[in-house]
């Protein structure tokens, strides 16, 4: 296949299926509180920009700082576990039956500790990236070879220096493919802690448009998410190239 | 420099499994003398992998006793006499051919820049790596990967370098041509090596001496001096008759051990 269908097949599928997203389902009488019309959508983008914007915005900052602030705990914790035999003996089994507890279980509890402003959504978000990232990390750092771990005894390198020169380094492409999830667990979390308890943030207006029937923004506030969810995995893959160009052997 | 470099008396090697002990290699008693070229050869699962890495002080021996520059294998891998080529090259993906044989000297910081890179550069030039040095190891070839291994084993100037099948992994003519270099590398710096193969050829090619092993179980079954052949101190080449007549007996004497 040349490069230009490569690259015009999947342009041409999005196409039709709004094409006919547009034409075809509003004649099959499917009513527009259901499914409003993409040029309907799109044109809340334009008409009500500062409402999308402003709640947009908690929304994005929520996810980045759960984003941010989960994954740096789940690393973290990743490299005691991984160093202290005795401490992930002890607190592991109680991280994995914390993590049995559905999210929206512990997201009430989290609301009523942290009030309704932005710092339970972000504890939510950064709850839900924990645990894939604590676990795959934990992986990735035992994932040198076992040549390399006796390269490394032979060089008489210390602990820390195996951590910096081997077993981080070796960590990185698990930690980025969990962090490639991340992006949109985040959003996931953010949104969650705000269908709870918040005015503002996609969350609260995907509530509000569904009391509302105002399907045109309910919809457009899903776009917005997916959006945001998007333009995370974009800059975490972009990341992601640059720092693992050669770690393919 | 006089002296044994190694010394192993009554040696046993093997692994610890909980409560049960498992023998590879037993009754080693050996001398490598400083300077010299020692091949161990035999086939799979005799222990040839294992003795090296006693040496190494990857392992600790089951028994008996082994000194290393007179001193135990740690002391002597803490002071960084001793280089280890494994097999496959394990460089680290990560770092450029340069960074990979600077590795040793910035675990641990042991060497001054100014002299760390000149001894890089030395290397580059002597392993025929010129030009190389910025490329990463996915860039490579197999033959030039196993150099960096080799220069980053001598980046350290170690007295002994222990090789475990180094280019066991790579095509015949690469092979030859690495051997030749490995020789001349040899000569120049004069370091002690003892060489792991399961090539009767490479060892009779490489070595001043051959430790054969013999498998099941593992043991010395003979320690062959091969320095009356080996006029011009091991320059001759490997269609010499010498070396021919020597690979077929040192055949003859594993078909018949077996």
């Amino acid at each position: 296949m040349s490069r230009f269908t490569s690259l015009a097949a999947p342009v041409f599928g999005a196409l039709s299926i709004l094409l006919a997203w547009q034409f075809l389902l509003p004649l099959s009488g499917v009513p527009a509180y259901i499914a409003p019309t993409p040029t309907k959508i799109l044109s809340v983008f334009f008409s009500q920009t500062d409402l999308i914007l402003s709640n947009f915005t908690p929304t994005a900052i929520e996810a980045l700082a759960g984003f941010v602030f989960g994954n740096t705990v789940a690393v973290l914790f990743a490299i005691i576990f991984a160093y202290s035999k005795f401490i992930r003996q002890a607190y592991f089994p109680v991280v994995l039956f914390f993590n049995t507890i559905p999210i929206l279980a512990l997201s009430p509890i989290i609301i009523l500790i942290f009030g309704l402003g932005m710092t339970p959504k972000i504890i939510i978000a950064a709850i839900i990236c924990f645990f894939p990232t604590l676990v795959n990390m934990i992986r990735g750092l035992g994932s040198a070879t076992h040549n390399e771990e006796e390269l490394f005894h032979v060089l008489s390198a210390n602990k820390f220096e195996t951590f910096m020169r081997l077993h981080f380094p070796r960590s990185l492409p698990m930690l980025f493919s969990s962090l490639r999830i991340a992006t949109a667990t985040a959003v996931i979390g953010a949104i969650v802690g705000e269908w709870i308890g918040a005015d503002k943030g996609l969350g609260a207006l995907i509530i509000r448009a569904t009391f509302n029937y105002q399907s045109d923004q309910l919809y457009a506030a899903i776009v917005a998410a997916s959006f945001l969810s998007i333009t995370l995995f974009a800059i975490v893959a972009a990341v992601e190239v640059r720092v693992l160009r050669h770690h393919a052997q | 420099m006089a002296g044994a470099a190694i010394v192993a008396q009554g040696l046993n090697i093997g692994y610890r499994n909980g409560a049960q002990t498992v023998t590879v290699l037993s009754d080693v008693n050996l001398t490598v003398e400083q300077g010299e070229f020692l091949t161990i050869l035999g086939p799979s699962g005799c222990g040839k992998s294992t003795l090296l890495r006693v040496v190494a002080n990857l392992l600790e021996p089951l028994e008996g006793k082994i000194s290393v520059l007179g001193e135990s294998p740690a002391a002597t891998r803490k002071k960084r006499e001793t280089g280890f080529v494994f097999q496959e090259a394990t460089l680290l993906p990560w770092r450029t051919v340069r960074d990979n044989i600077r590795l040793p000297a910035i675990v641990g910081g042991r060497l001054a820049k100014p002299i760390l890179v000149g001894r890089v550069k030395n290397l580059l030039s002597l392993l025929g790596l010129e030009g190389l040095g910025d490329r990463y190891p996915s860039q490579l070839s197999g033959g030039q990967r196993q150099r960096v291994a080799i220069a980053r084993a001598l980046i350290d100037e170690p007295r002994i370098l222990l090789m475990d099948e180094p280019f066991g992994a790579l095509d015949e003519i690469t092979r030859d041509r690495l051997n030749d270099e490995l020789l001349s590398i040899w000569r120049a710096t004069g370091t002690t090596i003892l060489f792991v193969t399961h090539s009767i050829e490479e060892a009779v090619y490489l070595g001043q001496r051959i430790m054969v092993l013999g498998s099941n179980p593992g043991r010395i079954l003979n320690l062959h001096d091969l320095k009356p052949i080996k006029t011009f101190d091991n320059t001759c080449r490997r269609e010499d008759p010498g070396i021919v007549s020597e690979i077929a007996a040192q055949r003859i004497m594993l078909a018949q051990a077996s």
